[in-house]
């Protein structure tokens, strides 16, 4: 059953037009991918399904996504609020900055069982200890005590999702939540969410730029490029047969064992700048299999055998 | 966090060492013979020699510094040579009036100052903002004495509201306490709007958004919180400046206090209440960063963390 549904979303900031007919949905209790290189927009996309696009000067110019059955394009922000952080929650990129330096961590996790249960301070420090201790850190009591800057940026991390957790969502957005750390604990940080994220049957929307992190959590995934969808496909037909040429490259560029992981700089050429995207298909400068069409023409997201990809010369 | 406090403390020994000698070299460095700017008018032979004996004057410099930073410690000052009293007692009664001036002026300044800058900075470009700014604008520009004249005719000589001069009774604390604070307020207004504007754009403000908080709580409970630590950096840097104004104030006010005290003894040459006055102001300086620098721990873990 569908939880969301995003259909054909364009976004602007001032004169830039860095979302272009975005397309997806998640179904409830599914993990979803989002994928792409740096400045795919990626984060825009989960700022649009935040409710957020106003707070940094952008807004959605067309299109709809529509949330367990409710339109959020054009719902009041008192609206918007009430869904955020107790139906659609956040997990940031940069741990290291999203928690209140001056405040301590357990006041800002009860923050959001307080405010969205409207649990008592006590009852809502409870849960934060056993959120706390569910996200496998020790001493959940010392912890809930603690400043964010005694605290390392895995830890911040696992908090940030606690946070998440607190007021029992139904879908969490997680942009890139472990770019910021350290390559040793990412898979594990993914790892726990992932775990908790199926425990209770939460549908999750993960964002990253990296297709190693997509074939360990994701049921399906969709790849952006240049502010557009480029495919869309199951996890096992994404791997099996991609549709797109740009999701091939993705995938060629999966760090092997040994070989440092988390970079797609294997794909030949430089992502094009937002202000002078391409014209016809925008990956036509870096692809293999450009003609002249590509050049020309906007290749539209089509059903292909299985899934949706936007290519004039995709096989299948 | 006491041993912060002490540690803080023992910083201020070698500052206050600084300050005080100074002082001290005052009644040297001014013309004539030391002896003739501690002694009062007309003073016998006898007089004279027992008060070099009581300072020491006859033994090096840096005796005589000892000697008489030891009498300051336990409150003896001198005597004034034009009032033929005690300075601790001169200071004693004029000390409560600047006090009570100083701490009004820095209440009203903190207040007033903080709620128009959060004002400005949560309805910023709008009308709300451009009104308060103007008002800061004028408020950082007017001179304080000028300010206080300009008061004076309008509220005390033309509408009669509150007294011409004096410290008779509260009302004559209204018009000093506007004139010294209202260049406060303009000042703690723009830190605080700026500093809010520039905690906004934070991560951690848009994290608060996404958890769904109220934006008027994270404007007060987490916004303002952050803003209020450079508002008390300037503030605790400023308690000399608001006690500077204070002195000229309370002289247009002809109010007593330490001010007037300073002034009338540096226009008489009564340099023993000069030293023990400007003593007094530097002490207050001290402990108003002192404090400020408490407040800031209180409030700010990382800075707690750092000084372990
Ligand atoms: N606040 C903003 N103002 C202007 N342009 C923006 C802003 N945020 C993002 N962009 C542009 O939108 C595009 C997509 O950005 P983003 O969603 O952050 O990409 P990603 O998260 O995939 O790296 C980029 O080209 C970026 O420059
Ligand atoms: S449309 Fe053309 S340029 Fe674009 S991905 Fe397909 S083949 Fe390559
Ligand atoms: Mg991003």
């Amino acid at each position: 059953m569908t939880l969301l549904s995003v259909q054909s979303i364009s976004v602007s900031i001032g004169t830039l037009c860095p979302l272009e007919s975005i397309t997806f949905d998640i179904g409830k209790g599914e993990i979803l991918g989002l994928v792409g290189e740096s400045g795919s927009g990626k984060s825009l996309t989960a700022m649009c399904v935040m409710g957020l696009l106003p707070r940094i000067g952008g807004t959605v110019t067309k299109g709809s996504i529509v949330f367990d059955g409710r339109e959020l394009i054009g719902l009041p922000e008192i609206e918007l609020r009430r869904l955020r952080g107790k139906r659609i929650a956040l997990i940031s990129q940069n741990p290291m900055t999203s928690l209140d330096p001056i405040i301590r961590i357990g006041n800002q996790v009860d923050q959001v069982s307080i405010l969205h249960l409207g649990l008592s301070a006590e009852a809502a420090r409870a849960r934060s200890l056993d959120l706390i201790a569910q996200l496998r850190i020790p001493e959940p009591a010392a912890i809930h005590r603690a400043y964010p800057h005694q605290l390392s940026g895995g830890m911040k991390q696992r908090i940030v999702i606690a946070m998440a957790l607190a007021a029992d969502p139904d879908l969490i957005v997680a942009d890139e939540p472990t770019t910021a750390l350290d390559v040793t604990i990412q898979a594990q940080i993914i790892q726990i969410m992932v775990e908790l994220v199926r425990d209770r049957g939460l549908a999750l929307m993960l964002i990253t730029h990296d297709m190693g992190v997509v074939a360990q959590a994701c049921d399906r995934v969709v790849v952006l490029y240049a502010g557009r969808v480029a495919e869309m496909n199951v996890i096992g037909e994404i791997f099996a047969q991609p549709k797109h040429p740009y999701t091939r490259e993705l995938i060629r560029c999966i760090p092997r064992l040994g070989q440092e992981r988390g970079s797609l700089k294997g794909i030949p050429g430089a992502v094009p700048s937002i202000v002078d995207y391409p014209d016809g298909c925008r990956f036509n400068p870096r692809c293999g299999d450009a003609q002249e069409l590509c050049r020309n023409q906007v290749p539209a997201l089509e059903r292909k055998s299985s899934g949706l990809a936007a290519c004039h010369f995709s096989e299948v | 966090m006491i041993s912060f406090f002490i540690k803080r403390l023992l910083l201020l020994i070698p500052v206050f060492l600084a300050v005080s000698l100074v002082i001290f070299m005052i009644v040297h460095l001014v013309p004539g013979d030391p002896i003739d700017n501690l002694v009062q008018i007309n003073s016998s032979p006898e007089q004279k020699a027992a008060l070099a004996a009581k300072y020491g004057l006859d033994k090096p410099l840096y005796q005589q510094y000892a000697i008489w930073l030891g009498n300051a410690l336990t409150g003896d000052l001198g005597d004034a040579i034009i009032l033929r009293r005690p300075v601790s007692d001169l200071i004693a009664q004029n000390l409560p009036h600047s006090l009570s001036l100083g701490a009004l002026a820095l209440l009203f300044s903190t207040v007033v100052g903080i709620a128009a800058g959060t004002l400005a900075a949560i309805y910023k470009d709008s009308w709300i903002d451009r009104v308060t700014m103007t008002l800061i604008l004028l408020g950082s520009t007017v001179p304080g004495f000028w300010l206080g004249l300009l008061l004076i005719m309008l509220f005390a000589v033309q509408l009669g509201w509150f007294p011409v001069s004096g410290a008779r009774s509260w009302d004559a604390l209204v018009l000093p306490v506007l004139t010294i604070g209202l260049g406060g307020v303009a000042l703690v207004a723009r830190v605080t709007r700026v500093a809010m504007m520039e905690t906004a754009r934070k991560d951690f403000v848009m994290m608060l958004h996404a958890k769904g908080v109220p934006p008027w709580q994270i404007e007060l409970r987490h916004v303002l919180r952050h803003a209020l630590l450079p508002v008390v950096t300037i503030l605790s840097l400023r308690i000399g400046w608001i006690l500077g104004g204070a002195v000229t104030v309370e002289f247009v006010f002809a109010r007593p206090g330490l001010g007037s005290l300073l002034i009338t003894s540096l226009n008489q040459r009564d340099y023993p209440v000069v030293q023990g006055a400007l003593l007094m102001l530097a002490v207050a300086v001290m402990l108003g960063t002192l404090l400020g620098d408490i407040i800031q721990a209180a409030m700010d873990p990382r800075i707690r963390e750092r000084i372990k």
